[in-house]
């Protein structure tokens, strides 16, 4: 498993979230989450435009085994997705934390940022889910 | 409590992601699911089925036994190891479980059942035996191995002994023989399988599985976990018990009409059920679907047709299509435009003859 970068925030259901220089929010889903799903084949994109909020379902990533909707750790409203997912879902499998971005977000408050597990309790999370 | 097969360690060694399957702890993939299942269709991929149950049948009344206990006729069996595909029905005609039954001789057949039916398997054959005086035995100090891909017999072939490899490799579609493998170790080897590919399903005993699997590997099978043998077993058009069929639902409504052997005089178990649902009309019928979109066919989706509602049995993205194919059972007659509700939102999707894909080639109009 690789290592989880430390510029990441996550939710308790294995979305990343991460803060761009402009002051926007990429967001995808974790390296754990990509393996426990396996081989994924299809990403229902959330439509740019679109009022997110946080906690809610916006996406879905199908992999052979199981469909599973992606909540957004984030309020606001969506600015890009990652179109490269229509064609390559599998873009996922390989790098989660960076080609793998799902959707970028521009927040209607940060503050929410706070409520995120950092990368060490999010290491803990998974840790403990795997016992 | 979970059960193991012998071959644990070893797949946990291999990197296995392990999922509990039927109280087995067993191998769902060792990385990418749809690798292996490419491996199967394009080379040879391992199973380790050793979860399985296999139980041997003796006594002088066995083959007249299984007349009664199968809907399939055991009179099409003549030779040794010979192996026939049968359905195990329920007084009204429900399937208790699907099963190959193999001839040793006169006075011994061999069956394999699934892991998930084990125990009212082995309740309902040691009930109905009694009467016949047949001897219920089931073998757990066996593990089996199967080897499934266009290259998979000859892979096999290269580890027998020598005196073994000719024998072998004359042996037809749904037959078995025994031969020896590495070290002299006893092998049962059978030309059957549930990919939709040529290969082996290989019984032997536990304590030789590790050996026996780690030459397969050295030889270049690729070990390959339940997931793809679930999408490789879904393209061939194979069913899976308790998914596709159960007991309440009969052969006719399962696709297994042609498991059924209506044979002059032979009073099996279920046959007055299934004679007079014929007769009635079978009201559901399976089909193939096939989703030309973009999204995943999954079990219990709700399936719109003309005549009203179905539903999604197995169904999967096919790695061999690139798009998601599924079995349903829908109301019988002409069923219109066939759509799937996919979340919320009415999906089209093609009616098609299966199977999906044979010998590693997508079929025609799928």
């Amino acid at each position: 498993m690789s290592e989880i970068p430390g510029d990441l925030k996550f939710n308790k259901s294995h979305e990343w979230a991460r803060v761009e220089d402009d002051g926007n929010i990429r967001v995808g889903i974790s390296d754990h989450a990509q393996s426990a799903l396996g081989d994924l084949v299809y990403v229902e994109l959330p439509e740019i435009g679109a009022n997110v909020q946080a906690g809610h379902g916006v996406a879905v990533v199908e992999s052979v085994k199981a469909a599973s909707d992606i909540y957004s750790p984030i309020s606001g409203e969506v600015l890009a997705v990652n179109e490269l997912l229509n064609d390559s879902p599998e873009t996922i499998n390989e790098d989660a934390y960076e080609a793998g971005w799902i959707f970028l977000v521009k927040p209607s408050n940060k503050a929410e940022m706070d409520e995120l597990l950092d990368a060490d309790a999010y290491a803990e999370l998974i840790e403990n889910e795997d016992h | 409590m979970t059960e193991k097969t012998v071959l644990n360690a070893t797949h946990r060694a291999l990197g296995a992601r392990m999922v509990d399957f039927g109280g087995w702890d067993m191998p769902i993939n060792y990385g990418s699911q749809i690798e292996e299942h490419h491996a199967v269709r394009r080379d040879a991929g391992m199973f380790d089925v050793s979860h399985m149950t296999v139980i041997d049948l003796h006594g002088a009344r066995t083959r007249e036994f299984l007349r009664h206990l199968l809907a399939n006729s055991v009179d099409k069996l003549k030779v040794q190891g010979k192996a026939l595909y049968s359905c195990m029905l329920n007084e009204n005609g429900g399937v208790i479980d699907d099963l190959i039954v193999y001839l040793f001789d006169e006075q011994h057949f061999r069956l394999v059942v699934n892991a998930g039916t084990r125990a009212k398997d082995l309740a309902w054959i040691e009930r109905q035996a009694k009467t016949f005086d047949v001897e219920v035995k089931e073998r757990p100090e066996f593990a089996m191995i199967a080897v499934q891909g266009p290259n998979a017999r000859a892979k096999v072939l290269g580890l027998l002994h020598e005196v073994d490899r000719a024998r072998i490799e004359k042996l037809g579609k749904f037959a078995a023989a025994a031969a020896q493998g590495p070290h002299g170790m006893p092998l049962f080897i059978a030309r059957t399988g549930y990919t939709g590919e040529d290969g082996f399903e290989i019984i032997l005993p536990a304590e030789h599985a590790v050996a026996w699997w780690e030459a397969l590997a050295a030889a270049g099978v690729a070990p390959a976990g339940l997931g793809a043998r679930d999408t490789l077993r879904l393209e061939a058009g194979m069913n899976l018990y308790g998914q596709d069929m159960d007991e309440t639902v009969s052969p006719w409504e399962a696709n297994l009409g042609w498991t059924i052997a209506l044979d002059e005089g032979r009073n099996f178990i279920g046959r007055a059920a299934l004679e007079k649902q014929k007769a009635e009309g079978v009201k559901r019928v399976m089909v193939g679907l096939v989703l030309d979109e973009k999204g995943v066919l999954r079990h219990e989706q709700k399936v719109l047709t003309a005549n009203g509602e179905g539903e999604i049995l197995s169904g999967s993205f096919a790695p061999t299509l690139n798009k998601a194919v599924a079995f349903a059972r829908i109301p019988a007659g002409e069923p219109g435009d066939v759509r799937v509700d996919i979340r919320g939102r009415e999906v089209p999707v093609r009616v098609v003859k299966y199977p999906f894909v044979r010998d590693g080639k997508p079929q025609e109009g799928i």
